[in-house]
């Protein structure tokens, strides 16, 4: 008798600290619906334990075991330690014969939510805005209930707002009919493309008076919307563009000019970003921090510029005349290049901070921010094209590239040093690939594989706009850039891609000039 | 075939032409009547206007530049004109047709720089430039017929180059190379021949020969040789076409045209 | 005629060499591996079958290259893709063959369940039949190559102009198969297969009947090859490649034999892939990356071009040197191959086959 007294007491305690044992039983093992509405239970709970068991499943540490009573028990198992999944009990010794509880990707996007939404309580402030900021880009109906909990607890300005914006559009779907109506009403204020979306779908609700504050709302949120995102596209557009042409600028110098295929093109960018990152270090700690691009920029371009030299003395010139020959033997110069990366600084990513100057941005309209890392980039390719241009045009290193590209036997007999050009040429292709990788430093990360990415769009730029020809590169980078982003904004990222690209390969099979021509008989041979 | 047929031909590009049966039955093989080219807004060829007799041997010359290459060009397909028309025979139009069209029509040309298959044997050269089949089907499957043996041995004996046979062409001296070239042309049975400087590089031996392997096709070939070498062409000479800036100059016998005050003032006199 | 053209392709002591190459992949290793018991030391482990099987489509791959590049001089950066789109065919069927015994135990492919997919997409249709999957082997990579190259031969695009945009539809098309919804498994492809034509793919005879397979087909393209190379239209070829406009002039209509010669190569490549994937146990959208494409070229440039038996020998040099760095000394495999690249193209022009040839002639 006493025993079991004590077993019941002990029972009841577990019971206090415990979650809702259906719920993570259904969770584990239950159908497709079942496991969803146990999320929902577990979530409504708002129990920091319910947090550990959602993510337990999503990472898949979620297993069950055979139980005393023919259910099964669900165990969270990190390694070889593992607990209960309600009690939060240690479970000694591992049990055998565990199965595995796995999640598919829509469970998955649903635990995703809902532990957002979990957060929503917590008291750290950035946590709560972290979260506010995750589910304002969509969230489960089922969190209405722990995001109206939040919201009477919520007092902070800077997160109010959105909260209540995600509450309303959780209630305008469901609910009573004032409390849709005041939903909708609610969004009508946002200028979120979200709130645009769920009221695009309340216009066909069954009830008439939904349709119609869910129109009038519609069209408030449309109006305001517009504006943004054609500024926002346009934006993205000309920063797309400027980084195209960053990264084909020194190409079009070295093929577009020289006719050199320099398929390690993107690792002397490469070169140019690791070079930033090493004069990032060298300032980090010091009082002159922020200044740090004014010595990474010169560093960039003589370090790019500097390997590009040594490639052209000891291996190119070797190959002139010979494209497909400098094509493999650039791609195996570009192979060694991202392996020497991997052995100085690492397989792994590195992180080069921006200046001070360059975070945050300009908010233009609702929504709609530049950040001061594009706008820079922007300004710098600018300055570079402008460099480039007066390089070419306004020295003698200019004149005798030009020379010497248009006719070397002539060049050659007028007294130019053509070797030496070309040595200095392809030094400063390679010097604005360099740039190029500084700049992009500013708003990607830095790894060994970076120039890979960018190598097939140079080209495309180049050849797109027309080889040899400046001009023609500059148009066709805008140009790529527009279409990128246009396309991107009704099809994805990767569509929009390869929809460019497909474009590209057709436009040069109709117009293998590229856009800007030559015409000729030097063409034919 | 006739020409409407061959024009609707070179659209769908998978099917065989074969323009068999030239009409020049008002005896001229080739017309071109006021071709203009300009690359880059430079005029190459400028409403120039030629005429070719069936069997006739004509002779052009003209300075540097004047558009005897680009004109060649534009004959054989190679080269679009801006304006003019172009006609093989009365009713065959090169403007419209392809490098092997206009190839199988009757056309052959010669390079200024021999161009042969220096990877291939002499024999081999022969072969491939010798009429016959050329779809990708048939060549899959081909075998020499001993009448087509006959036929490159025939004409290796005429290039005198029986002995070098066997030997890679790329190994062949640059005089060699011009000779292996026409015999190539020959072999392609072309009815109008058009060769650009032909005897650059030969020995004097070679030159006479192929002075005199020329008068004895005239006659069953239309030739048009383009050539600086001027004792050559006097010897060769029957009517001869000096361009210049794009257009004709002059044309007569070479008495008339050597002693052309305008002639002489862009060209020989210099 | 039959003996014309059995003389053709060999002289007696390459008819030799070929036999004990039949005999090699047909007798010795099977009886090597299967009959051998495991403890013996002349017994070939399957990780051996399965690196030679895997090696043998890659000079698979290098014939189809060398045809085009070493033969015609165009040089394709777009064959990892021909080779990719052969092994994702095979693997459709693979992966319809697993049946039922996938982790969700359903019909779908597990990446299908996952992504909460209800029923098969298109593409997919009729893949659980293995002659549809060996038609789209072929054709796939057939039809793309024959539309690609129809226009773009047409167009004239040439040289390096053309091994640039068949770099880019082989990265197009690597970013179109990464997506989920393309619906072929996107970042993980195909893999865990486990029957083929019912056989358990995992068993040592499954394996060695692949390699047998593959051995047979490596002897079949590389004769193939040699018929095409010593024929009319061979020469054809080669003319293309070292004087184009001779050739149209010659009134060759040079545009039909790239095209037929592209067209080829890619059904060689689609071929090769279907037979590594069941051996390698995986497809993804990793071979489609532009690298793998050229790593193609410099098997063929180490062995020699245009030579045959120069693309198999660098196929297996290059690869067998691969399998060893990348056990021994990963961090320098990179280096030796762009090394390999660099010492190839500036002072082997003729790969390997030269080296030797000249190494002889000095001899003789």
């Amino acid at each position: 008798m006493k025993t079991l007294l004590l077993a019941l007491l002990l029972s009841f305690a577990a019971a206090a600290a415990a979650i809702d044992r259906a719920a993570v039983e259904k969770l584990a093992t239950g159908e497709a619906d079942e496991r969803s509405a146990a999320i929902s239970a577990l979530v409504a709970e708002a129990d920091p334990r319910a947090a550990e068991v959602l993510s337990a499943l999503a990472e898949g540490e979620m297993q069950t075991v055979a139980g005393k009573d023919g259910a099964r028990r669900v165990l969270i198992v990190r390694g070889e330690e593992a607990v209960d999944a309600v009690t939060g009990e240690k479970v000694t010794p591992l049990p055998e014969e565990r199965e595995d509880a796995i999640a598919n990707n829509r469970l998955r996007g649903q635990i995703e939510g809902a532990l957002a939404a979990l957060k929503l309580l917590s008291p750290e402030r950035e946590t709560r805005l972290e979260a506010v900021k995750q589910l304002a880009a969509g969230a489960d109906e089922a969190l209405l209930p722990l995001v109206q909990k939040a919201l009477a607890k919520e007092t902070d300005a800077g997160i109010r707002p959105t909260l209540e914006l995600i509450a309303a559009s959780l209630a305008m779907k469901s609910g009573t009919k004032e409390a849709r109506v005041a939903a909708i009403r609610r969004l009508a204020s946002s200028s979120s493309p979200n709130s645009r979306t769920l009221l695009a779908a309340a216009v066909n609700d069954p009830d008439e008076d939904i349709r119609f504050e869910a129109q009038k709302a519609l069209r408030e949120v449309q109006a305001s919307l517009a504006w943004g995102e054609r500024a926002g596209l346009l934006f993205a557009g000309v920063s797309l563009g400027s980084i195209l042409l960053l990264a084909a600028l020194g190409l079009a110098i070295t093929y577009g000019l020289m006719g050199v295929i320099n398929m390690a093109h993107g690792e002397l960018i490469m070169i140019g970003a690791y070079t930033t990152y090493a004069v990032q270090v060298l300032f980090r700690g010091t009082p002159y921090f922020d200044w740090y691009l004014l010595a990474a920029v010169p560093a960039s371009f003589a370090m790019s510029a500097m390997v590009g030299m040594a490639l052209e003395r000891s291996v190119i010139r070797w190959l002139y005349g010979r494209p497909l020959e400098t094509l493999l033997a650039t791609w195996g110069i570009s192979l060694m290049l991202i392996q020497a990366m991997r052995t100085l600084y690492g397989a792994q990513n590195v992180q080069v901070e921006n200046p001070a100057f360059m975070s945050g941005g300009i908010e233009v309209f609702a929504g709609v921010v530049l950040p001061w890392s594009r706008i820079s980039i922007i300004a710098f390719a600018a300055l570079v094209l402008l460099g480039m241009w007066l390089l070419l045009t306004r020295t003698r290193l200019g004149l005798f590239v030009r020379g010497v590209t248009q006719n070397r036997e002539m060049a050659a007999c007028v007294g130019v040093p053509t070797g030496r050009v070309d040595t200095w040429a392809f030094g400063l292709g390679s010097g604005i690939a360099g740039l190029a990788g500084c700049a992009l430093s500013q708003i990607g990360n830095v790894g060994p594989d970076l120039g890979q990415g960018y190598i097939v769009d140079s080209f495309m730029v180049v050849v797109f706009g027309g080889v040899g020809q400046l001009a023609g590169t500059v148009y066709a980078a805008l140009v790529l850039g527009f279409a990128n982003k246009f396309l991107e904004s009704w099809s994805g990222a990767v569509i929009a891609k390869i929809v460019v690209l497909v474009f590209i390969i057709i436009f040069i099979q109709r117009r293998p000039q590229g856009m800007f021509a030559l015409k000729g008989r030097a063409l034919d041979s | 075939m006739s020409a409407n047929a061959v024009a609707a031909n070179e659209g769908g590009s998978f099917s065989h032409v074969a323009t068999e049966g030239l009409d020049a039955t008002h005896g001229v093989v080739l017309y071109l009547e006021d071709i203009s080219v300009s690359f880059d807004g430079f005029r190459a060829l400028n409403k120039l206007s030629l005429s070719i007799d069936l069997g006739e041997l004509r002779c052009v010359i003209g300075p540097n530049g004047a558009g005897k290459t680009t004109m060649m060009d534009v004959i054989i397909g190679k080269t679009r004109p801006d304006s003019g028309t172009a006609f093989f025979g009365q009713t065959i139009d090169l403007t419209r047709l392809s490098e092997a069209q206009i190839a199988h029509a009757g056309i052959g040309r010669k390079f200024q720089k021999p161009t042969i298959f220096e990877h291939h044997s002499v024999f081999e050269n022969l072969e491939l430039a010798m009429k016959a089949d050329k779809r990708v089907r048939t060549t899959l499957f081909a075998r020499l017929a001993d009448a087509e043996r006959d036929r490159i041995a025939e004409m290796l004996r005429l290039i005198r180059l029986g002995e070098a046979a066997d030997r890679v062409a790329g190994l062949l001296s640059h005089g060699q190379k011009q000779l292996l070239e026409i015999g190539m042309l020959l072999m392609q049975e072309p009815k109008l021949l058009l060769l650009d400087e032909p005897v650059a590089g030969m020995t004097d031996d070679e030159t006479d020969r192929t002075a005199d392997l020329f008068l004895s096709l005239a006659g069953r070939h239309s030739l048009v040789v383009v050539e600086h070498d001027m004792a050559f062409i006097e010897k060769i000479a029957r009517k001869v076409t000096v361009l210049h800036e794009g257009s004709v100059l002059a044309e007569g016998p070479m008495s008339q045209v050597q002693n052309d005050p305008k002639v002489i003032e862009v060209y020989l006199g210099r | 005629m039959l003996t014309e053209t059995f003389t053709r392709l060999y002289g007696p002591k390459g008819w030799i060499a070929f036999g004990v190459a039949a005999l090699v992949v047909f007798v010795v290793f099977p009886v090597l591996s299967l009959a051998v018991p495991p403890d013996s030391a002349f017994h070939v482990s399957s990780y051996w079958v399965t690196l030679l099987g895997k090696i043998m489509c890659y000079a698979i791959v290098a014939l189809a290259m060398d045809l085009i590049w070493g033969y015609c001089g165009i040089l394709s950066l777009g064959h990892g893709l021909f080779f990719a789109l052969g092994g994702y065919a095979m693997g459709m069927y693979l992966m319809r063959q697993i049946g039922r015994e996938g982790q969700y135990q359903s019909d779908l492919p597990d990446f299908m369940v996952f992504l909460d997919w209800k029923e098969l997409p298109w593409t997919w249709w009729n893949t659980d039949q293995f002659w549809w999957a060996m038609l789209l082997v072929v054709a796939v990579p057939g039809l793309l190559a024959f539309v690609f190259g129809f226009f773009a031969f047409r167009s004239r695009v040439k040289g390096v102009y053309f091994s640039i945009i068949t770099q880019a539809l082989t990265f197009a098309a690597m970013l179109l198969f990464f997506r989920n919804a393309t619906g072929f498994g996107g970042n993980n492809g195909f893999t865990d297969f486990k029957r083929i034509l019912g056989f358990t793919i995992a068993t040592p005879e499954t394996r060695m009947a692949l390699f047998a397979v593959t051995g047979a087909v490596l002897l079949a393209t590389l004769l193939g090859c040699r018929y095409l190379v010593t024929s009319k239209f061979g020469r054809v070829l080669t003319a293309v490649r070292d004087a184009e406009t001779r050739v149209a002039f010659c009134g060759y209509n040079t545009v039909h034999y790239k095209l037929a010669v592209f067209t080829l190569s890619a059904v060689i490549c689609g071929i090769a892939g279907a037979l590594y994937v069941p051996q390698v146990g995986i497809i993804n959208p990793g071979e489609m990356s532009p690298a793998n494409s050229i790593e193609i070229a410099i098997w063929v440039a180490v062995g020699g071009r245009g030579t045959l038996i120069g693309a198999i020998a660098g196929a297996g040099i290059v690869n067998g040197a691969k399998s060893f760095f990348t056990q021994a000394f990963p961090e320098f495999w990179l280096y030796f191959l762009g090394l390999l690249f660099i010492l190839v193209t500036l002072f082997l022009p003729q790969g390997v086959v030269g080296l030797v040839n000249k190494l002889r002639g000095k001899a003789a």
